[in-house]
């Protein structure tokens, strides 16, 4: 915490200078650009390939690979994700200048912490059996390092309507990559898709059998592995050196 | 004996890296070098073990429903397990804070290397989980959460050791390059989660 605090020097503004900057970055944010400018676009679209907090950024892996099983429940996940990060984005977003940056950990911990027992409920009242299949993941979405990284390097600086795109986009990033896992993971391991089964009877009268094990955890994490492998020989930039 | 075999449980069988995926951030972020990862290890072994006990406490006398009940009569229909999200994850976050200032005040070496490891314990997910698995599993009493939260802690430290290692080692070798750094580091952790699993089913 003392060298992240090093690095970040408090503002010392007076009252009026705070309100007339929040007011400038409110209204720079609306007015100067489009609702879709080609900078708020990137916003979007960054996080799905180039930046993506998966593969590029290594965040929030944690409830990635535990709930890839089916594909329902990594959707449900994804949105539940979505919710919390535009919303703790914007929030903190809002907040930024008033949060004293010796306890803004504690801050949006609270935050984000709030925002999930609201998920959890919405999740427990209408969608019972997803929230049961989730289990404590739902809860680990406050420590789901995505959250904290975005709320600490982008919302912190920036104005409410980006703070706002990128959550959305980050979301969106982490989602596809849990549904693309979920997706090879639910055919091969179970022949469904949604639950519904794919493969037809034919194939499975000439011989072809499930293969159980893309059911069990390992294979997440090597799906993974090689969606990194597909992404990083697209795209030769994100190769790491060692 | 029921201690002994929830200590290797939570150690080998239910082991946070491997079978669960928890703490996998700082886990694949700390895990280039041996000694950081031992690092690492050792504060969240500290911090679960006590974190899991206090959650456990805070969890049976004032969240469950009824918990409150040594209030007296007409609290015992109180169910507070809404907030429990919230609770822990300040429990967490404070009791990082205090291990921080004890280990600075009384063992200034340990606090030094530890570094900038002990403050981002707390965004953890093993941490949380093991308070959250703690809530779902029922334990009769707070030994057994002690005990759950040590030996989580130590299978974190074995995961995270074993892989820094195995990463040391692998720097020499001829891995495909867009295969290098976090590609291979997750097929590795895959390989190493089967190996884990053939402890599946052991029953002392």
């Amino acid at each position: 915490m003392k060298e992240a605090n090093e690095t970040k020097p408090e503002k010392k503004y007076s009252e009026e200078e705070k309100k007339k900057e929040m007011i400038l970055f409110l209204s720079s944010s609306e007015e100067k650009e489009g609702l879709l400018s080609k900078a708020n676009r990137k916003l979007l679209s960054d996080p799905l390939n180039d930046n993506n907090p998966i593969t590029v950024q290594v965040l929030g892996i944690c409830s990635a690979l535990a709930i890839t099983v089916q594909l329902k429940p990594a959707i449900v996940m994804s949105l539940a994700v979505m919710f919390v990060m535009a919303l703790s984005n914007v929030i903190i977003s809002i907040l930024r200048n008033s949060i004293p940056s010796r306890i803004r950990i504690i801050v949006q911990l609270v935050i984000v912490a709030s925002m999930v027992i609201l998920v959890d409920q919405i999740l427990k009242a209408y969608l019972y059996d997803v929230s049961k299949q989730l289990s404590i993941f739902i809860g680990l979405i406050i420590t789901n390092c995505i959250i904290m990284g975005r709320l600490e390097a982008f919302a912190l600086g920036n104005g409410v309507y980006k703070s706002f795109l990128d959550g959305i986009g980050n979301a969106a990033g982490y989602g596809l990559i849990l549904i693309v896992v979920a997706f090879f993971r639910e055919l091969f391991g179970s022949g469904k898709l949604f639950g519904i089964p794919v493969i037809p009877e034919s194939f499975y009268e000439a011989g072809y059998v499930n293969n159980g094990f893309f059911l069990l955890s390992p294979m997440a994490l090597i799906v993974v592995g090689i969606v990194i492998w597909v992404q990083r020989s697209r795209n030769r930039q994100l190769i790491e050196e060692n | 004996m029921e201690l002994i075999n929830l200590f290797t449980k939570s150690i080998f069988i239910e082991n946070m890296v491997f079978a669960y995926f928890l703490g996998m951030c700082s886990y694949l972020a700390v895990s280039k070098t041996v000694k950081t990862a031992v690092g690492l290890g050792a504060a969240v072994i500290f911090v679960l073990f006590i974190t899991v006990p206090v959650n456990y406490l805070i969890d049976n006398y004032l969240l469950q429903p009824g918990a409150l009940a040594w209030l007296g009569e007409e609290f015992v229909t109180v169910d507070l397990s809404f907030l429990s999200f919230i609770m822990f994850i300040a429990v967490i976050a404070s009791m990082v804070q205090l291990v921080e200032m004890v280990v600075e005040k009384f063992a200034p070496a340990l606090y030094s290397s530890l570094g900038i490891f002990l403050p981002l314990i707390a965004v953890n997910c093993a941490i949380l989980g093991g308070s959250l698995f703690m809530q779902q599993k029922d334990f009769i009493g707070i030994h057994e959460a002690g005990v759950y939260g040590l030996g989580s802690g130590i299978g974190f430290f074995l995961a995270i050791v074993a892989i820094a290692a195995i990463r040391e080692k692998i720097a020499y070798s001829n891995v495909p390059a867009p295969l290098k750094g976090l590609g291979i580091t997750f097929i590795i952790t895959g390989l190493m989660a089967i190996g884990f699993m053939s402890f599946m089913g052991i029953d002392l």
